[in-house]
């Protein structure tokens, strides 16, 4: 029986255990055992900023997905199956086009001359563009955008399972429908809120294509720190610290989360 | 605080209530008069639309046409939260992410009453379904017969003036469930309100109501106490559902007469008019004769071809040499059982003309 695992263990170790041992190894290593990469993280300024910038995108990303995200999840899940399936195949849609794809779709919309700006301007709402773009908010948006599936599917899945009755029951003792939203449904949607932010809020410290092309090189995320210290500088050891340090974040999340839910759920797999 | 001293029941009105479903109903022109305080149950197969029945009382379902008076208000188009009905539900509906005393409390924060009045009013109402000092359970702490109690506890605790139950005990085992059936007919003559009970179970309809509605095909096809059921069925349809009936095809003898093949039997009803007429026989009615029997008994000859035996009872079938076959049940005390004839042998049955029960065919 175990045996059917082998290959599968065995890719495992070799593409993700190795690296991440090695990775971790680098970040210590360097003529000799050595604690300066993380001295220089703990200390110097440009990795704090660039860590808390991080991690407010993540929050403030997590945070407009879940608004975003919710009403259309309970949309689809108080729809009649066969209408709830076309909402969610809208919302997943995108997901199959390239993210480089959609990044450049952004920056096309939000530039300075781009369709807001000018639709804006004829409508004599503003004089001058608005900067929409080369800043946080670009990538706030076009992040929000590609993550938003990660959101309502966890959401809709906990919705869905949410029985009529509950709320049912709820109106026929005297609750008005906000009074069972908010008493009844809300809370019990609340394991899908957390699944989905625990992804989104995860998946976007490491995001790193989308702020690249939009963040105009004002929007520095631990990612882009990675990267430079590579192509720039060729600190290995440096790069690799910065991954350990947020790989260490993103466990540590999980682990919060999975004291809140089960980790079934939070992979996804109920 | 006291529930059942200020639960002011009143009665409840259907009028000409239909459901439909494109070209389907789900409820199909229903009319009834439920006085206050009465219990009635729906009864009906699966599907005739007591669910349907239900929702349009309890504002789930709006009604295609008809209208529904709680008293002399009209609730047709009231919202659910404004009916001040209580509703059992069928896998009882509570709150998971809430104590037994949250759920028990959740219609007294609804309506925004001072909080100081709920613990109180919680207890009271929690000792009526003798679960009282559960207030901090969790609900998945709960047997399934608690859980029962605390979904009733919580849909009387706000003094609704109609109290609506879908099958509520059909998720508990036997012993449990006649247990609440009693248990209920008791909460019922404390709370004295009026009840709508939904079940499939016929037994429990007629164990527990003042009256029972027999629905088939979203109709109501008769309303009735549960004596008057058994013993009158209006038509074959009730005849079959209600008891352990074999409904045998009859022809018109006379006015009080029928013929069953060879056999002419005496009816103290008036036999139905129409053609096909049924003889409803229920397994209870039919006497194993002897002797000593007087000629006013409809008297059959037959061969028995099975005899089983249930415990409190046996049941016997008979085959009549027209090759009809009936059964009957006879109790299980000495007197009783060695009147049976083993298989094979032939035996001769009576039906008392009381018991002869004429039923037209069901005309849907
Ligand atoms: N929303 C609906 N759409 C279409 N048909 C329905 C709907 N709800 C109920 N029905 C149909 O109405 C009939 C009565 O249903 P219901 O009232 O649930 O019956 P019961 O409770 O007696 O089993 C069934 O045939 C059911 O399929
Ligand atoms: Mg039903």
């Amino acid at each position: 029986m175990f045996l059917l695992l082998t290959p599968a263990l065995a890719v495992i170790v070799a593409l993700l255990v190795v690296p991440l041992l090695w990775l971790a190894w680098q970040s210590v290593y360097h003529n000799g055992f050595t604690l300066e990469n993380y001295r220089r993280i703990l200390t110097e300024d440009i990795y704090w900023h660039s860590f808390l910038q991080t991690f407010r995108i993540a929050f403030i990303v997590t945070a407009a997905t879940a608004l975003l995200g919710y009403p259309v999840a309970y949309v689809a899940a108080s729809l009649p199956r066969r209408w709830s399936i076309i909402v969610l195949a809208m919302v997943v849609l995108p997901f199959w086009t390239s993210v480089l794809v959609r990044a450049y779709a952004w920056l096309i919309l939000l530039q300075r001359t781009g369709i807001i700006n000018s639709t804006l301007k004829s409508l004599g709402l503003i004089d001058v563009p608005l900067i929409l773009v080369n800043n946080e908010f670009g990538t706030v948006i076009a992040t929000v955008h590609i993550l938003l599936p990660f959101m309502v599917l966890p959401l809709y899945a906990t919705m869905q399972k949410i029985p009529a009755e509950l709320t049912m029951a709820g109106a026929s003792l005297g609750g008005t429908p906000s009074h069972v939203f908010f008493r009844v449904f809300l809370p019990l949607s609340l394991p899908g809120i957390i699944a989905g932010a625990v992804l989104v809020f995860v998946l976007t410290l490491g995001f790193y294509i989308t702020p690249e092309l939009l963040g105009g090189g004002r929007t520095f995320m631990v990612s882009m720190l990675v990267s430079r210290n590579v192509e720039l500088y060729n600190e290995w050891g440096a790069a690799s610290s910065i991954s350990v340090v947020l790989l260490a974040c993103v466990f540590a999340i999980f682990w919060a989360a999975s004291r809140l839910i089960p980790v079934e759920r939070l992979m996804g797999m109920r | 605080m006291n529930i059942a001293k200020n639960i002011e029941s009143v009665g409840v009105s259907i009028r000409n209530a239909r459901k439909s479903y494109g070209a389907f109903h789900a409820l199909d022109d229903v009319s009834l008069e439920v006085g206050a305080g009465e219990f009635v149950s729906l009864l009906g197969p699966s599907g005739s639309g007591k669910t349907t029945f239900l929702g349009i009382l309890g504002g789930f379902v709006q009604p295609t046409s008809g209208s529904v008076f709680l008293g002399d208000r009209d609730i047709t188009y009231a919202p659910p939260h404004k009916r001040d009905i209580g509703i059992v539900f069928q896998n009882y509906a509570l709150f998971p992410h809430m104590s037994v005393g949250e759920n028990v409390a959740f219609p007294l924060r609804a309506r925004r009453l001072p909080k100081s009045t709920w613990p109180a009013r919680v207890r009271d109402a929690l000792s009526m379904v003798q679960l009282a000092g559960f207030e901090d359970r969790r609900i998945t702490e709960l047997s399934g017969g608690q859980r029962q109690r605390v979904a009733l506890a919580r849909a009387i605790i706000f003094e609704p003036r109609l109290i609506l139950m879908d099958e509520p005990l059909s998720a508990l085992d036997k012993q449990l469930r006649e247990n609440m059936q009693i248990e209920l007919r008791h909460l019922h003559q404390k709370l004295r309100a009026t009840i709508i009970y939904v079940t499939h179970d016929q037994r429990e309809a007629l164990t527990m109501s003042d009256r029972v509605a027999i629905m088939n095909r979203g109709k109501i096809v008769q309303i009735d106490t549960p004596v008057r059921l058994h013993d009158h069925p209006t038509d074959s349809f009730v005849a079959g559902f209600i008891g352990e009936a074999t409904l045998l095809p009859v022809e018109q003898a006379g006015a009080e007469y029928v013929k069953l093949g060879s056999y002419l039997l005496r009816s103290a009803h008036p036999v139905p008019p129409g053609k096909e007429i049924f003889l409803a026989v229920h397994a209870e009615k039919l006497l194993i004769a002897d002797d000593t029997d007087d000629g006013f008994l409809n008297r059959m000859a037959g061969t028995v071809t099975e005899v089983l035996y249930q415990g409190e009872s046996a049941r016997v079938f008979i085959q009549l040499d027209d090759g009809t076959r009936l059964s009957l049940r006879q109790p299980s005390n000495h007197t009783g059982l060695t009147k049976i004839k083993s298989v094979g042998s032939r035996m001769t049955i009576a039906l008392h003309p009381q018991d002869t029960i004429l039923v037209p065919k069901a005309s849907y």
